[in-house]
């Protein structure tokens, strides 16, 4: 598959406009916001469907609580703030009251990760997905661009059972098909490949396709795959994929601590074993910056990929 | 005016039968608002023990969930499950869990609850839900004295204001006490009442085993039009068990089975009917 640039928009934009189509589509589909409305693209849920739009003020333990409770006649809330006030400041809330009370509640995160910039380590949580794939019971969804945010909204409200769907601040390429179909917990090959695999999700799918493609002028045939999903991961496509390259990197902007990388790794610990590196942040917190500074400072983009593949490729 | 003392001698006899059994729990809370629990499910809510999941009832929300005794005594009582389940409270693969847990399929269960400071906000939500949905049922929120140190109460406690639920009632169990000792000496919370009436609630302060008082303040809650209401319901902890009234060490213990006996021979001496 090749993939061509659409356009820059940001993954916070596709939230913004998934939810207000499906505001559109189903009255059961209820918003709360903890004051970043315009931050989180909602405004437009908001002033279509006031009566259905919440603002809860800064307070994001409350909120959580209170989408818990709105589930009650079958309402589908949805939350919305960044990604740190999403998960680490609510995590008992989630936990007790959301995962374990079996809450149908769809917690919304922006400005994962360091792409966030400027705002510095405070704001850019890289734990977030470690903290939400321990919860049982909880899914954890990480799409790729703009387009592939919009339609995973639409995908997650269809699901029974809580979800978190992580997307970020900056425009980044706009790649994937308009109007797909997301699917939950399947892996996309976006490439394919027999040297090496290179699971990537978020805003370094488009990072892994390009140092893809700077690895075939070298002669080395890398396959992409997308994890749109961290959990359930799509546990058959990525075995089937190392079964035949023998070899594989991911690339998350994420600690490597709890992130895609150590969630593949126990898959392969626990199956058949094969030489891995990780493109991940390791063990720092992140600092101020633009979204293109931070990502190569913290070795996060193709270069990184490519040093990863070539490494992993002379331990085989 | 009918009242529910011997209801609520019931469910304190049941709460500690099945502490002693259980050999852990906790028996002061669970005891002082037995009487809060008998007026509810015997007058206040609308409910059916029998048809547990009835789409219209309405909703009690047990934010401590420590006090799981009570609400589970209650339930057995009231006909929710069989009594002698009570036997299985805090063993492996008990429905009953220490605390409560809703993916065990316990019926009369609506959130699970232990951690403290969050059941007002889920209880938010639900009245919230309620008001947009037009329905008339209301949403009951069980909440500790102590707990109020936790600030998301605070933070719910402000919304519900803002968002006029007068669909929405809690109970706050003003016994004085919390595990390290009294409320005013671990972290003072008084004024409570100038300090819900100050976040926009409407306030009443009630005695918590005085059955009329307690059903005359939940239907003027009920008539409340555009406030939520809160009852501060003086209680005692312990209640029922003279020897351990008021002793905040009660907070998290159980009566052993060698105690037990001793226990009901008191709670029977206190028996009172109207």
């Amino acid at each position: 598959m090749k993939f061509t640039i659409q356009n820059h928009k940001d993954t916070r934009s596709g939230f913004g406009d998934g939810l207000f189509e499906l505001g559109k589509e189903n009255d059961k589909v209820v918003a709360l916001c903890a004051d970043l409305t315009g931050s989180m693209k909602m405004d437009a849920f908001a002033k279509a469907f006031p009566d259905r739009f919440f603002q809860t003020g800064i307070a994001e333990a409350n909120m959580m609580g209170i989408a818990a409770g709105m589930t009650i006649g079958g309402m589908i809330p949805f939350t919305g703030t960044f990604a740190n006030f999403s998960t680490g400041r609510v995590y008992d809330q989630i936990r007790q009251s959301i995962a374990y009370s079996e809450k149908n509640v769809k917690i919304c995160a922006s400005h994962a990760g360091l792409t966030l910039g400027e705002d510095g380590a405070t704001h850019q949580i890289l734990e977030d997905i470690g903290l939400m794939r321990m919860l049982p019971g909880m899914t954890v969804v990480v799409p790729c661009d703009y387009n592939q945010t919009k339609a995973a909204v639409k995908t997650i409200a269809a699901h029974n059972g809580p979800v978190y769907l992580r997307f970020g601040r900056p425009k980044v390429p706009n790649f994937t098909p308009v109007n797909q179909t997301f699917e939950l917990g399947k892996a996309l090959v976006y490439q394919e490949g027999s040297d090496v695999s290179i699971l990537a999700t978020g805003h370094l799918v488009w990072e892994a396709l390009q140092a893809a493609d700077l690895l075939t002028q070298k002669g080395i045939s890398a396959e992409v795959i997308n994890i749109t999903t961290i959990k359930p991961l799509d546990e058959t496509a990525i075995l089937k994929s190392v079964s035949k390259t023998k070899c594989l990197i991911t690339a998350e902007e994420h600690q490597l601590f709890g992130g895609l990388g150590e969630t593949v790794a126990g898959l392969l610990a626990q199956n058949t074993p094969y030489p891995m590196e990780m493109v991940a942040v390791k063990d720092q917190f992140g600092q101020s910056g633009t979204p293109e500074q931070l990502m190569k400072h913290y070795q996060l983009d193709a270069a990184a990929i490519i040093k990863a593949a070539e490494k992993v490729l002379s331990r085989k | 005016m009918k009242t529910f003392y011997e209801q609520a001698w019931q469910i304190r006899k049941l709460i500690l039968e099945s502490l002693a059994e259980a050999g852990s729990g906790h028996t002061g809370s669970s005891l002082g608002l037995a009487d809060v629990f008998a007026v509810l499910y015997h007058q206040v809510l609308h409910h059916n023990p029998l048809n547990p999941d009835w789409e219209e009832r309405d909703r009690l929300v047990l934010s401590i969930g420590h006090v799981a005794p009570v609400l589970y005594a209650t339930l057995a009582h009231a006909g929710y499950f069989p009594v002698e389940e009570l036997k299985t409270l805090r063993k492996l693969g008990s429905r009953l869990q220490g605390h409560p847990g809703r993916d065990f399929g316990l019926p009369g269960i609506e959130l699970s609850a232990g951690s403290l400071g969050q059941g007002l906000s889920v209880a938010l939500g639900m009245a919230m839900a309620d008001k947009m949905d037009n329905k008339h049922r209301r949403t009951y929120c069980i909440l500790g004295d102590g707990e109020l140190q936790e600030g998301s109460v605070w933070e719910a406690i402000m919304a519900a204001s803002h968002h006029q639920t007068d669909n929405l009632c809690a109970v706050v169990d003003r016994n004085g006490l919390q595990i390290d000792g009294p409320t005013e000496q671990v972290m003072k919370l008084e004024s409570l009442e100038d300090r819900w009436k100050s976040f926009g609630w409407n306030v009443i302060s009630v005695d918590g085993h005085d059955h009329a008082a307690l059903m005359n303040a939940f239907e003027s809650a009920q008539k409340m039009k555009g406030k939520p209401t809160v009852l501060l319901a003086k209680t005692i902890m312990g209640k029922g068990v003279k020897s351990i009234e008021n002793d905040y060490h009660w907070h998290g213990k159980a009566p052993s089975k060698e105690q037990l006996e001793g226990f009901l021979n008191e709670l029977n001496k206190s028996r009172y009917y109207d």
